[in-house]
């Protein structure tokens, strides 16, 4: 229901996008440990508050694309406008 | 007996067109804008159901579309709001759930039992022992409440359409009062577009039956609605939800062609002018046919010309009850007026289909036959709860009133569900909000709001008697007494136990006196108590409205005609249509493995990819390795998710230097082409290449069996097709049937010799069809995908999805073979080492049934000697070639050995014995004929 910010294509339903979720950093496949991997592949932050998320506009651009959102509201804003907020 | 009055100055009904439609099965007279319980209500009829629980009989409490007592079966259509839906000429209207009759229905021996019928009765009765749940339910579902469905969408002749539609309103106001439609006007005159919903079949909202006064201000605020072109006017239609982003839906009726269409408004700023509801008062006999409320007689009497009684005891708190009881004296009917604001109160009402009498506080007992309540009112606040408010009770006006501080600051209210006044004051207030609503629409910031106070009134919910609270439920508040001292204290808990406000009316009638009566029963108050939470939908809204159409798309191939002129079994394949077989799969498998076939693939996905870094991109995404593939080459490959499980598989041919064309599963192209930009896109941004998906530039088609060469040879002129000129595993492009740019690839998913052929769409017929004419002589003839089906079967070639699952690796898909750790980087990389390593979960495997003619049916169990779950069969057909049952089975990694017996669990309960073969191919394991 939300409305995303595509770079691209402008203020459009989030409907139209697939979600990827927050970018994680990837382990380097030749040294990692199955634990670093595993956390990679399946745990998650779930933060209550601002999060950077990605999006795939696939009925668009089919760009991926960054967005910020406070999952406790859903507000949304393009990433990278704002200050990221110090860890707590 | 006709209690039609004379014509009454706000009346709704057109006296000039008269009509008759049947009420189980009797007819009666009606005029062009009754509803079928005013027509019915006009004929002296009473009784319009009975009770949920104990079925008592039902009248009409709020001659409303939330009127508990009136849902009716009309046609095949069950659940109508009697109280709602215009009469039309004909209908056939039936009580719903009445046997035998509504005057004599048997079920309301529940009543004699209704101390054996205490609130949860249903949870503790039928709780155990589980295995007799099938027949408690038989039996419950007699007893269960509702109309009947229609046997179809075309029964009884009627033919159901829903519809769905987008609209993008600057503001939306949510009912069409007084308020509403000054909002509305203020915002468009502001420059606003205005969606105006009402539920109701005309705005106006109470102006509607109201005084003389109350008419002229209608007339006069319904000239500037239609004066305002800004203004969209929607009635019989319900707001049902407000999401995030302000998306509204809206469920509208009563359209001539549609029966419902549901409405997708994104609107910027949100009005909720829902208004005030009726509360009902809780005392002994406050359900017998003949109480009502202050509104259903107002309405009755003003909007119908319904005289509802001819004795009546009026308990009044306000000014719709004085006015009600006022109606009620200019038409000729007797009041006795009973004033709770005076300490006036009714103890009970005696009768049983109708009212006798009433005793009164002060001990009188008067006879009657109409008891009418006006105790106050329930602001509409869900649509503002679902926008983040959180309302508080106000003690002193006796409700739960708005509170903007946590709202959304795109919606805003007026009118009663924010505070009273003058319909003046009301309508300055709408106008300001209306003007505001269209400022934060057009981006300004959030401005002041005006106040809408509130007036004093007394908190009345239960007299001194136990009564009905959830009129749909048939709750009581005793129910809810003794839920809480059973330990259900809070309104949540008490509303789940007895299933107060869960019935068809969802609270909007009783919801504050459940919160009311819970704290009486803890002896707390109803701030303290609280309320509960309201969820979209307000309204019910049918299935077939929020699917829609069915705008299901559906992919076809360009020869997708022609088999179907050839009589084809068509198969739905993810969104494509093929063509399953042509009336005989095993022959169709035969004429391949003897002669030479032709198969339409043009669903194979298929992305043209170009760049300096494709092979980097190959090497990451398949689990093989692609640097070394030379230009004329095809190599067989398979992608896994970074978790190691295999997602699609595929030939990739290199065609150039930077040129390949990937091909990938037929349902799996669109999931790829995401997967290779994700890699492109956030990985690997500095690499050079595009991904484009031409699945649908080419018709693609695979001459499959021994004399396929043959055949390739008699319409291609340019491309030598010998097998040294042209071996297994290679492309070539040229030119086929004199058609210019086609991809031609050697490969076998038969196991039998084969070429790929992808020709431009637009002459994929051109093609197809000279291929079957110059090759009659060979026998050509078209197969299906059943027949593939069989063939790859007999090979032993995996199907990704089918032989696999979603925790399949590479090596349990017994891709042992191609995969190669020792290639840099790669999706998974990490866990297909860890699979090579610790080799465990199951692996794919070939079976054959010791009993040669026997195929257990795919999904069969594989058990083990203690007859533990240890796999499953994933492909079994009959071999044509083999003359007996050929299948491919996920087993676990210990009895994977070639020879290994395991016990196949039968569909009929019986067991079979299969041995694991000694490889995956049980025709040709050698591929001989493939290299041929």
């Amino acid at each position: 229901m939300i409305l995303l910010p595509c770079p691209w294509c402008g203020l459009r339903d989030s409907e139209e996008f697939g979600y990827v979720g927050e970018p994680r950093g990837r382990p380097n496949p030749l040294t990692t440990t199955t634990e670093q991997w595993r956390d990679y592949l399946y745990l998650r932050r779930n933060a209550a508050g601002w999060t950077t998320e990605r999006w795939y506009h696939r009925m668009g651009c089919r760009r991926y694309l960054l967005v910020e959102r406070d999952t406790t509201t859903n507000v949304v804003r393009p990433a990278g406008q704002v200050a990221p907020e110090p860890e707590p | 007996m006709s209690e039609r009055l004379s014509r009454q100055p706000g009346e709704v009904i057109d006296r000039a067109a008269s009509l008759t439609f049947d009420w189980n099965g009797r007819t009666f007279p009606a005029y062009v804008g009754d509803t079928i319980a005013s027509a019915l209500a006009a004929c002296g009829v009473r009784v319009f159901s009975r009770s949920f629980k104990y079925h008592r009989p039902r009248g009409l409490l709020t001659a409303s579309y939330l009127d508990p007592g009136c849902m009716v079966q009309v046609g095949d259509e069950p659940n109508v709001r009697g109280a709602h839906r215009l009469v039309e000429s004909g209908m056939d209207v039936r009580s719903q759930d009445t046997w035998p009759s509504l005057a004599l229905d048997v079920k309301a021996a529940n009543e004699l039992a209704r101390r054996a019928l205490p609130p949860g009765f249903y949870y503790k009765t039928f709780m155990s022992p589980g295995r007799l749940w099938p027949a408690y339910e038989r039996v419950l579902e007699r007893f269960a409440h509702g109309g009947v469905l229609g046997s179809g969408p075309a029964s009884a002749g009627r033919e159901v359409r829903y519809d769905k539609r987008h609209a993008h309103p600057d503001v939306l106001v949510a009912g069409g009062g007084p308020a509403g439609m000054a909002a509305a006007v203020a915002a468009a005159q502001a420059g606003s577009s205005v969606l105006l919903v009402e539920e109701e079949h005309e705005l106006g909202g109470h102006l509607r039956w109201g005084d003389p006064l109350d008419l002229a201000a209608l007339r006069e605020l319904r000239e500037q609605v239609d004066a305002t072109p800004a203004i969209e006017v929607l009635t019989d239609s319900v707001v049902l939800g407000r999401y995030d982003g302000n998306l509204v839906s809206v469920v509208q009726r009563g359209l001539p062609d549609i029966d419902e269409r549901l409405v997708k408004a994104r609107a910027k700023t949100l009005v909720v002018a829902s208004g005030l509801i009726e509360r009902p008062y809780v005392f002994a006999g406050n359900d017998v046919p003949g109480v009502m409320l202050s509104t259903a007689v107002r309405r009755l009497v003003n909007l119908y010309a319904v005289r509802p009684g001819e004795r009546a005891v009026v308990l009044t708190a306000n000014a719709e009850g004085d006015a009600a009881a006022a109606d009620l004296e200019r038409v000729g009917v007797e009041v006795v007026r009973v004033d709770a604001r005076q300490g006036g109160d009714i103890v009970s009402v005696h009768g049983r289909s109708r009212v006798r009498s009433v005793e009164l506080g002060d001990g009188r007992t008067l006879g009657c036959d109409l008891v009418v309540t006006a105790t106050g009112w329930t602001a509409a606040v869900s649509l503002l709860t679902m926008a983040g408010d959180v309302p508080r009770y106000d003690p002193r006006a006796a409700r739960f009133r708005p509170d903007p501080s946590l709202r959304s600051p795109d919606v805003l209210a007026t009118g009663g569900v924010v505070g009273d006044g003058t319909l003046d004051e009301l309508v300055a207030h709408a106008d300001a909000v209306g003007r505001e609503a269209a400022r934060r629409a057009a981006s300004a910031p959030a401005g002041p709001l005006p106040e809408l106070a509130t007036r004093a009134h007394p908190e009345l919910v239960r007299g001194r008697t136990h009564g009905i609270v959830d009129f749909s439920e048939d709750v009581s508040s005793k129910d809810l007494f003794a839920a809480v001292a059973e330990g259900y204290d809070s309104a949540e808990l008490a509303k789940r136990y007895t299933t107060a406000t869960m019935g068809p009316v969802q609270g909007k009638l009783e919801t504050v006196n459940v919160v009311a009566i819970v704290a009486e029963a803890t002896g707390r108050t109803i701030a303290e108590t609280g309320t509960t939470t309201w969820r979209p939908p307000y309204a019910p809204v049918t299935l077939g409205a929020l699917a829609g159409r069915e705008r299901e798309p559906v992919r076809r191939s360009p020869l997708q005609s022609w088999h179907e002129r050839q009589g084809a079994v068509p198969l739905v394949a993810g969104a494509w249509i093929r063509p399953e077989h042509y009336g005989d799969p095993a022959g169709e498998a035969r004429n391949v493995r003897e002669g030479v076939g032709v198969i339409d693939v043009t669903p194979i996905g298929k992305l043209d990819l170009r760049g300096p870094d494709v092979t980097r991109l190959l090497n990451l995404v398949y689990v093989n390795k692609w640097s070394k593939l030379e230009v004329g080459r095809v190599r067989y490959g398979v992608m896994c998710g970074e978790d190691g499980v295999v997602i699609d598989d595929g030939v990739t041919a290199r065609l150039g230097d930077e040129h390949f064309l990937m091909t990938t599963t037929s349902t799996g192209e669109a999931a790829v082409w995401t997967w290779l930009e994700s890699w492109l896109q956030t990985e690997h941004p500095e690499w050079q290449l595009h991904v484009t998906p031409v699945t649908t530039s080419y018709a693609s088609m695979n001459v499959a069996g021994p004399r396929s060469r043959e055949l390739l040879a008699l319409v291609v002129d340019d491309v030598a097709v010998e097998s040294e000129a042209f071996p297994y595993m290679h492309v070539r492009t040229g030119r086929v049937a004199g058609v210019d740019g086609c991809v031609l690839m050697r490969i076998g998913f038969t196991g039998e010799l084969s070429f790929e052929l992808h020709v431009p769409a637009g002459y994929g017929l051109h093609v197809w069809q000279t291929l079957l004419e110059r090759g009659r002589d060979l026998g050509v003839r078209p197969f299906g995908v059943e027949a593939q089906r069989i063939l790859r079967l007999e090979k032993g070639h995996l199907i990704v999805g089918q032989d696999t699952d979603g925790l399949t690796g590479a090596y349990g898909a017994g891709l042992d073979g191609l995969v190669r750790l020792d290639k840099g980087d790669a999706a998974g990389l990490p866990e297909l080492r860890w699979q090579h390593e610790t080799r465990d979960g199951t692996r794919l495997v070939g079976l054959q049934t010791t009993q040669e003619s026997l195929v257990p049916v795919e999904g069969s169990q594989l058990v083990d000697h203690d007859g533990l779950i240890c796999g499953r069969v994933t492909s079994s057909r009959l071999s044509p070639a083999l003359g007996r049952s050929v299948c491919l089975g996920q087993v676990e990694a210990r009895f994977a050995e070639p020879g290994t017996r395991v016990t196949v669990r039968l569909l009929d309960g019986g067991t079979t014995t299969a041995v694991v073969t000694e490889h995956l191919a049980q025709v040709d394991p050698e591929g001989r004929r493939l290299r041929g």
